[in-house]
């Protein structure tokens, strides 16, 4: 097939051209690009190149001639080839490097104009595709009644009506749509003027600081919204007799400290954790969209105050490959290089389950959030000695409230007390050999 | 509760600054003796005399300027601009000097400072008296912009803007200076604060955002509509700046259908700040592509009649829009 040469179009306001020159003749052949003709226009003199290679078969418009930009000039193509009949000089009207205003925009917005529903289900609009997807609706069983068989939101409220039989369907309304400065009510940012006229000459300034956030107090206040959006958490708490363990650090510390190893309670609570963890494998899970993801694993986090605020959330790899006094050099190390900041990026990565000490500052118990995408985490108060019915006589005890918040997508309260009984009764009957 | 027009609203707001707080003045073209053109501050020069109700020479540069330096040395002007297509002289005095001033003397000085204008066509008035300026001036931290659609907020929301530490632009809707008419408590001190916007008709079915004599409009247009089962929300925005993102956002999540309407040019009008909000932050509450009515992009508001019906959005044009979007 022959190619066309055509009058370029040679700037914005452009609309003819005079050409001055062919550089080739009938006949000659020329290669793609290679000059093959001078025009000239009120604005510029330039060369055209050549859109192909092959012969040029005939040329339209001669030297002289002025013509309308898009207009044929000439053919070109194999030397015998014929040329499509056309009547030179004719303006040519597919002009395939300008795409012409209409095609661009459209004449009427886009409300005028059919949606269709050639592809099953037409146009979704936000709304509907949002609502589809927190409902769990299934939109081919939807009736679409909006433009061209549109399925509308009106369409998924009345569908949701129907299934759910109830009077009517609200979407919720958000308390705030959406957190800042731009969306707090004006009359909080403008507030209400006064009555008495305002001095010209004197600073007006709202009483408080505020602080500039950290990249730490940004991330933690990203993590915990997330964790709280993502997982329904539920906290079950349970108390422990630390009696037993006591005595072991007692009768251990002596011994090991000897070795330069820190025996601090929280190795007794990630052994027994470790023990728990084995006991109910759901607790050592995460939840993806496949399923439940089980970890072979049991990588230990435990969240670490810094002294300039903030925590961090080291954790111990293989945790159930260690023994007590191993989780006890581990726990040492990490916490340590925790507080100096200087641990490796890998150390506060991996975790599957989290230990966090909030008795340190005298809490007693608490509702932890869960370190995502980690199933649960467990909290530990102070060890307090409290009077506690032992065999209908009264006892002290040095006692800790264990608190467990869990993942209720996963587990549920059967599975999880029974987690958090088996760390108790670790605990409890800790034996000293 | 008696009902007055607009304009008497306006009269009515300066009258009660002037007769409140004796650094309030007005200064304009033809504001005293003849009481203004649109008999906003009839009977003023009268009551205050000369010096709180000054006539200006034809200079809006002056008028402002005199404003602001009056409004540093501690006074609180009302700078009238006669018709708001005159404010071009005075903008760089409000751009550069009175909504700066705050900000870059850290508020250790402001310009506690009105100015007025009338907006809008559809009153014959050719290409130099029908113009709707506000979007200038959206664009501008550091200057308030209010357009009130009713006398009771006109009134409520001049004496807030009198009262206003910083700088206001408080656009009038000529047009509706005599034609809207409301009540407005009599003999009873009231404000209404600048900054939220308003629902001034319950709907479910689509939400229209208006402000001005387009609200008037509005209005009228949902009921027309209402005859054929559209239940159409009524938003007047009031204050285009600051913007009460928190009203549009909460008609939009409960009518997930959005109409924008105002006279003044389509691009790069008010409405593009709202219909952007709207994307930016509704976008999932939509159940219709956000669409705008607005005056078509020519420079001028036409003064041939026919020319000038065919600008004007009017409540049929607004009818039609939202029996489109209803549709969809």
């Amino acid at each position: 097939m022959a190619t066309k040469v055509i009058m370029p179009k040679l700037g914005e306001s452009v609309v003819e051209g005079t050409v001055t020159a062919w550089l080739k003749r009938e006949g000659d052949s020329v290669e793609e690009y290679e000059s093959l003709l001078e025009v000239n226009t009120d604005k510029v003199d330039t060369e055209v190149p050549s859109p192909a290679s092959g012969t040029l078969l005939r040329i339209l418009v001669n030297e002289d001639e002025t013509v309308e930009a898009g207009t044929i000039l000439a053919w070109i193509g194999q030397p015998d080839e014929e040329i499509p009949d056309e009547s030179p000089p004719s303006k040519q009207d597919d002009l395939t490097d300008e795409i012409s205003e209409d095609e661009i925009i459209p004449d009427q917005p886009v409300t005028q104009r059919p949606a269709g529903r050639d592809n099953e289900l037409g146009y979704i609009s936000p709304v509907v595709a949002r609502l589809a997807s927190e409902e769990n609706i299934d939109l081919r069983r939807v009736e679409g009644t909006g433009m061209n068989g549109r399925i509308t939101k009106k369409d998924v409220l009345e569908y949701l009506k129907e299934q759910k039989g109830e009077e009517s369907v609200e979407v919720p309304i958000w308390e705030t749509p959406a957190d800042g400065d731009l969306f707090r009510p004006t009359e909080m940012v403008f507030a209400r003027q006064e009555d008495e006229p305002i001095k010209a000459r004197h600073s007006i300034a709202l009483p408080g600081e505020t602080q500039s956030l950290s990249p730490m107090r940004k991330q933690i206040a990203e993590h915990m919204v997330h964790s709280k959006r993502t997982a329904p958490h539920v906290t079950t708490v349970m108390e422990a007799d630390m009696s037993r363990v006591a005595a072991h650090r007692e009768a251990m510390k002596s011994t090991i400290e000897g070795r330069g190893v820190r025996l601090t309670y929280t190795a007794y609570f990630l052994s027994a954790i470790i023990t728990g963890l084995k006991e109910v494998p759901l607790a050592n899970s995460s939840w993806t969209e496949q399923g439940i993801q089980f970890h072979q694993q049991i990588n230990l986090g435990m969240a670490v105050a810094l002294p300039s605020g903030g925590l961090i959330v080291p954790v111990i790899k293989n945790a159930e490959d260690l023994s007590l006094i191993g989780l006890a050099r581990e726990i040492n190390d990490l916490s340590e290089r925790a507080r100096a900041g200087k641990l490796q990026p890998d150390e506060v990565q991996g975790g599957t389950f989290t230990l966090t000490n909030h008795g340190t500052t005298g809490s007693l118990f608490a509702t932890p959030i869960i370190n995502q995408p980690q199933s649960g985490i467990l909290g530990t108060g102070i060890i307090q000695k409290r009077p506690v019915v032992i065999q209908d006589a009264i006892a002290i005890r040095p006692m800790v409230y264990l608190s467990y918040t869990f993942d209720h997508r996963i587990l549920d309260g059967a599975s999880a007390d029974t987690f958090l009984a088996t760390v108790v009764q670790t605990l409890e009957s800790w034996s000293s050999s | 509760m008696t009902e007055i027009t607009l304009v008497e609203a306006v009269r009515q707001a300066m009258d009660e600054e002037l007769a409140r707080d004796e650094n309030v003045f007005i200064i304009g073209e033809d504001v005293g003796v003849r009481g203004g053109v649109f008999r906003a501050t009839q009977g003023l020069f009268e009551k205050y005399g000369g010096k709180r109700v000054v006539d200006s020479p034809l200079a809006e540069l002056t008028i402002v300027g005199v404003g602001i330096g009056a409004a540093l040395y501690g006074k609180r002007p009302i700078c009238e601009i006669q018709f708001a297509d005159f404010i071009y002289p005075a903008f760089n005095q409000i751009v550069s000097e009175a909504a700066k001033m705050f900000y870059r003397s850290n508020g250790d000085w402001s310009v506690p400072m009105v100015i007025r204008a009338p907006y809008g066509g559809g009153i014959g008035g050719g290409l130099y008296h029908s113009q709707s300026v506000e979007a200038f001036f959206t664009q501008v931290p550091g200057v308030k912009v209010v357009i009130p659609s009713n006398p009771y907020d006109a009134k409520g929301l001049l004496k807030s803007a009198v009262r206003d530490p910083n700088p206001v632009m408080f656009f009038e809707p000529k047009k509706g200076y005599r034609l809207i008419k409301g009540e407005v408590p009599e003999g009873e001190e009231y404000t209404v604060p600048i900054g939220p916007a308003k629902v001034t008709r319950e709907g479910q079915d689509l939400t229209v955002f208006t402000y001005g004599m387009m609200h008037h409009y509005a209005l009228q247009a949902a009921e027309m509509v209402a005859k054929e089962g559209i239940d159409a929300e009524i938003v007047d925005l009031r204050t285009l700046y600051p913007v009460d993102r928190q009203t549009i956002l909460r008609s939009v999540q409960k009518t997930s259908k959005a109409l924008i309407v105002h006279e003044d040019n389509l691009t790069g009008g008010y409405g593009a700040e709202v219909a952007a909000t709207i994307a930016e932050w509704g976008f999932m509450d939509l159940d219709a592509p956000v669409r705008r009515l607005a005056g078509p992009d020519v420079p001028g508001v036409p003064f041939s009649h026919p020319m000038q019906e065919w600008f004007m959005i009017n409540p049929e044009k607004i009818a039609d829009a939202i029996r489109d979007l209803a549709a969809f």
